[in-house]
């Protein structure tokens, strides 16, 4: 099978993100592949190792995003391509889905691209199915497992997670799998897997090199602020038995009105 | 003349999602500001009641597509469906609630539709005939006001973010029944089976959450049965012991039950239960946060909560800053204590 795995690179999720004149902030905080991005990682080398095959790891963005991209590699992805291109600076979801799609294209032959469930920055969690919906792939989002996944007749059967529980669908390949959680802990990169991502030459497409027409962004946020401050009157209930502490707590919350 | 203002409304087996009702009455309140009827969405199968309920809460007319091809929620049919009926009406804005299914919807449709997205807004604000929208990133660490130049604006809204509906049984409204432009012979997905949770309440509907953390594996007294002699297994089932207590405090209050990723990735309760930037954002009346200490990435997932209740042995646990109120002590002591108080109060 070959499977390519979109990632990005993001604000660790332990940095404290704000706006300092106008502009997103996170401080000294490391930029990391996105936590989510890491259990597709996981899921595309999970299935090459059962089933055969490579993992071609992509991400969009600029140059710091190679570094993502590494992290990809030395988990054990054989290839990685980096897209960056001046006019893709400010894109939105739709323009970010047409250049992937693009991509997945170039690369030829994809049995599935694999995404995390969402990106921690922008937290759209709508480029998984805007691919699909640009390659006219099936498009089996917030998958937790596959049961059943025969290369030869290109048909799986996974199971996804939703609202009311998990639901079993049967699709056909070439798919659009996006991973929960629950589809297995990344592994840590071994000390083979990082050495070799450290000599890797990372190929870089622009827009030109994509061979599509990328839409121009219609999505815009000119104006990002940082959440009113929390204001909180704190009180704490100390004093007698937990039991007494409890019932003032109670009536305290009952006092609220929230429940 | 069509009307510009369209509600997209998420059916479950024949019951429409809660936040569906959200967000047909924050798209009749938009609707009368910028004098249009409102439409609603209603896709299914056998689904004409959920149609009525829509009225019921301020739509104008429903157009109704029921047949076999829809009968299950899968993204590609829905979608085809929803953009054929924007291309022939072209709607300036067409509102979704921020549920699994219609935020991949609209996703989706916005590439049929030539248009963008914006998912899980909080705050909607008219400019012209722009919706300028508040939608927070970084799971909330900042608010983005974010526009959408292409119509229709295609526009998901966070549950529980736009007020409480009323239903109006008298109210009345037309349900138009349109054509079902899916093929089946294109579906590449056949939906098998579900095997749905529990009963369990959902995190990102309640009202009321009460969470625990690593602390609740903290009770070194307590006695795992002599067959677990692992280390690693004594101390999940000291924390599940603790994750019971939680249990209860939330069976008396209606409430769900969250965790803190550090409670999940030590492997004391599923995933499906984490809040937080890499679990669920959620925003209840009440929190109840019990032995978590209140991790950067697990307060911006629930922040937002009204008010929120902590309760730690650590005094100078960070979750106490948000706290309105909060008890230094072991959750081993209070919350039991707590839940006997609720059920005295709440008569249960």
């Amino acid at each position: 099978m070959k499977i390519v795995v979109a990632v990005k690179q993001v604000p660790d999720s332990a940095a404290k993100v704000s706006v300092e004149n106008g502009e997103v902030s996170w401080g000294d905080a490391p930029l990391v592949i996105n936590p989510w991005d890491e259990f597709a990682v996981e899921a595309a080398l999970l299935l090459t190792e059962e089933h055969g095959g490579d993992v071609v790891a992509v991400s969009l963005g600029d140059e710091d995003s190679k570094e993502a991209l590494k992290h990809a590699l030395a988990m054990g992805c054989s290839e990685a391509i980096l897209i960056s291109d001046p006019s893709l600076q400010n894109a939105d979801t739709q323009a970010v889905a047409h250049a992937l799609a693009a991509a997945i294209q170039k690369v030829g032959d994809v049995d599935m691209a694999v995404f995390g469930k969402q990106a921690i920055d922008g937290d759209n969690a709508v480029t998984p199915v805007q691919v699909a919906r640009v390659l006219g792939w099936p498009a089996l989002t917030l998958t937790s497992k596959i049961s059943e996944l025969d290369a030869d007749a290109k048909t799986l059967k996974v199971e996804r997670s939703i609202e009311e529980g998990r639901q079993i669908v049967e699709g056909k390949l070439p798919a659009v799998m996006s991973v929960v959680k629950d589809f297995g802990e990344p592994r840590y990169p071994s000390f083979m897997g990082i050495r070799k991502a450290s000599k890797a030459e990372i190929p870089v497409w622009s827009a030109a090199d994509l061979g599509a027409d990328v839409p121009a962004a219609v999505v815009s946020w000119p104006e990002m602020s940082n959440p009113q401050a929390r204001e909180v009157s704190n009180e704490i209930i100390e004093g007698g038995s937990p039991e007494e502490i409890a019932a003032t707590l109670a009536d305290k919350i009952i006092e609220e009105g929230v429940v | 003349m069509a009307n510009k203002v369209w509600v997209f409304v998420d059916q479950f087996k024949g019951e429409g999602h809660p936040a569906s009702w959200e967000v047909v009455a924050a798209g009749r309140k938009l609707a009368d500001e910028v004098g249009s009827g409102l439409t609603a969405l209603v896709f299914g199968e056998g689904v004409e009641a959920v149609a009525q309920t829509a009225i019921h809460y301020g739509a104008d007319e429903v157009l109704l597509a029921d047949g076999a091809p829809l009968a299950e929620f899968r993204v590609e049919a829905y979608a085809s469906q929803l953009a054929k009926l924007a291309q022939d009406d072209t709607p300036d804005v067409i509102l979704f609630p921020t549920t699994t299914r219609a935020r991949e919807l609209a996703g989706m449709a916005a590439i049929d539709l030539n248009s963008g997205v914006l998912p899980d807004v909080i705050a909607m604000d008219l400019e012209g005939d722009t919706i300028v929208v508040t939608r927070p990133v970084y799971a909330g660490k900042l608010l983005a006001k974010s526009q959408c130049a292409a119509k229709p604006q295609l526009i998901t809204l966070r549950a529980r973010a736009f007020g409480k509906p009323e239903a109006d049984e008298s109210r009345s409204g037309e349900v138009k029944s349109v054509d079902v432009v899916v093929d089946e012979g294109t579906m590449a997905t056949q939906v098998v089976d579900y095997a749905t949770s529990d009963g369990q309440v959902s995190l990102t509907d309640a009202s009321v959450i009460v969470s625990g953390g690593r602390g609740t594996s903290n009770r070194a007294d307590l006695e795992p049965p002599a067959d677990i002699t692992d280390e690693k297994e004594q101390e999940i089932w000291r924390a599940q012991q603790g994750f019971l207590l939680i249990g209860e405090l939330a069976e008396v209050l209606g409430a769900a039950v969250g965790a803190s990723r550090a409670a999940v990735d030590a492997g004391y309760i599923p995933y499906t239960h984490q809040v937080g930037q890499t679990g669920k954002v959620v925003g209840p009346d009440l929190y109840i946060a019990s032995g978590i200490s209140g991790a950067i990435q697990h307060l911006a997932g629930m922040r937002t909560s009204k008010v929120i209740v902590a309760i730690n042995k650590d005094p100078d646990a960070p979750i106490f800053k948000l706290a309105r109120f909060g008890v230094v002590g072991d959750l081993y002591d209070i919350v039991p204590a707590l839940t006997a108080a609720f059920k005295e109060r709440l008569d249960k």
